[in-house]
């Protein structure tokens, strides 16, 4: 006849064992958090420099492959305009992929609305791209663990592994994520990982010729970007969130969401 | 031990093994916890590599410059100097070479506009740039047809 003590010893023997094939009783595994050797990609975005030219948009498109015609990107410019009388405009035409070449509102379905310029208290552009965040909500609600972070911040999507549930897609709350037309994956902006690794700045940037976006190393102190971040003043998107997100911007309006 | 316990012991302990050994020949090895830890980290390794080897399209102006000495400097002295080559000219991809011995120059007046029409826009860069209403400035015109994109400005209108 068995003891309740020796059934208990064997249940907790029996279950450590089962789990040690899982990797689940790899202590270093779970405790594993943050190592601040190597870089940590940031981006730092300035709203005065940006003029909703796009050319950012078609060289990320052409860049990461991402179907031209297809109404997704990886990153998209919006333009704000706020009337005088407290109106909020904001649009991103076809992500703004050609610019901003009319002073006129896209309402979207086909709906237009015209600007008058004497009634804007403000208007400025705002490009938007994956905030590469330091707790990533698209990444803890994969199932298959398809997307990850790597260890310098950068959230990466597995094409191979990605079964195209498309929970990321809605746990983004910055929208940055959708389905790549081609492939039926989950796809976002990964601050061009094939470039940065190589030591190259990312499509966008190098397109940019306002010097409105710059991609840095937050963990180097004498990265001019770091600098800038760290001395100047910069806010984030949706803070209020707690998603940590690592892109900062210069002159960020509370209109902008 | 009695047989309705060995039974369903012996099929729980089956299904477990087949899980078990399914999960070994279906699940790569680089695939597990990674640097980012249990909650950011859980993925195939290899991934990260195959995103590494992923295609260089834009090379940058100083690639150009290489071979396109002459035209590198001309534009390095005019307000566009600010506007990397493959903006207009396309990516540098797999050029030079026998596919692609010549790039496609965008010479679209749409192309000009993105920063050239003008908006007089409050705290944005944009009412800096010098620009055109692009109804009334020459209107289905291309604008290379009067300007010189590598030393604008009409002073040395063609």
């Amino acid at each position: 006849m068995i003891t309740r003590r020796d059934f208990l010893r064997y249940v907790v023997i029996g279950t450590a064992g089962a789990a040690a094939p899982l990797g689940l009783a790899n202590p270093a595994g779970v405790l594993a958090g943050k190592d601040l050797t190597g870089p940590r990609w940031v981006f730092l975005l300035d709203t005065f420099k940006c003029v909703g030219c796009g050319l950012c948009v078609k060289a990320c498109k052409t860049e990461n492959e991402i179907p031209y015609e297809a109404n997704v990107s990886r990153t998209w410019v919006e333009r704000y305009v706020i009337m005088k009388d407290g109106t909020v405009l904001a649009d991103t035409p076809k992500a703004a992929r050609d610019g901003f070449t009319r002073n006129v509102i896209d309402l979207g379905q086909g709906k237009t609305q015209a600007i008058v310029t004497e009634d804007i208290a403000k208007a400025f552009f705002v490009p938007k791209l994956c905030n590469q965040c330091e707790n990533p909500p698209c990444v803890q609600v994969c199932p298959v663990g398809a997307t990850y972070q790597t260890k310098d911040g950068v959230v990466l999507v597995d094409r191979k592994w990605c079964i195209g549930c498309g929970y990321c897609i809605m746990a983004c709350p910055y929208g940055v994520r959708f389905f790549h037309p081609v492939s039926h994956t989950a796809e976002k902006c990964n601050f061009c990982y094939h470039r940065i690794s190589a030591g190259l700045k990312p499509a966008c940037e190098l397109a940019c010729p306002f010097g409105a976006r710059r991609i840095g190393d937050i963990n180097d102190p004498d990265d001019e970007v770091t600098r800038i971040i760290k001395d100047g003043r910069v806010s984030v998107l949706r803070a209020e969130y707690g998603t940590n997100p690592r892109n900062y911007y210069i002159g960020l309006s509370e209109e902008v969401r | 031990m009695k047989l309705h316990v060995l039974r369903p012991l012996v099929t729980v302990i089956g299904i477990v093994s087949i899980i078990l050994v399914a999960r070994a020949l279906v699940v790569p090895d680089d695939f597990g916890v990674h640097e980012r830890g249990y909650m950011y980290g859980w993925h195939r390794k290899g991934n990260e590599e195959d995103w590494k080897k992923f295609k260089i399209k834009y090379r940058g102006a100083e690639y150009c410059g290489n071979c396109h000495e002459k035209k590198y400097q001309t534009i390095q002295r005019s307000p566009h100097a600010i506007i990397t080559c493959e903006n207009c000219h396309g990516p540098a991809i797999d050029h030079p070479s026998e596919d692609r011995p010549k790039l496609d120059i965008n010479k679209e007046r749409a192309h000009c506009l993105r920063c050239h029409t003008y908006f007089n826009y409050p705290t944005s860069g944009r009412r800096l740039i010098r620009g055109i209403d692009p109804e009334g400035h020459n209107s289905g015109i291309e604008c290379v047809m009067c300007h010189n994109p590598h030393s604008p400005g009409l002073g040395r209108a063609k």
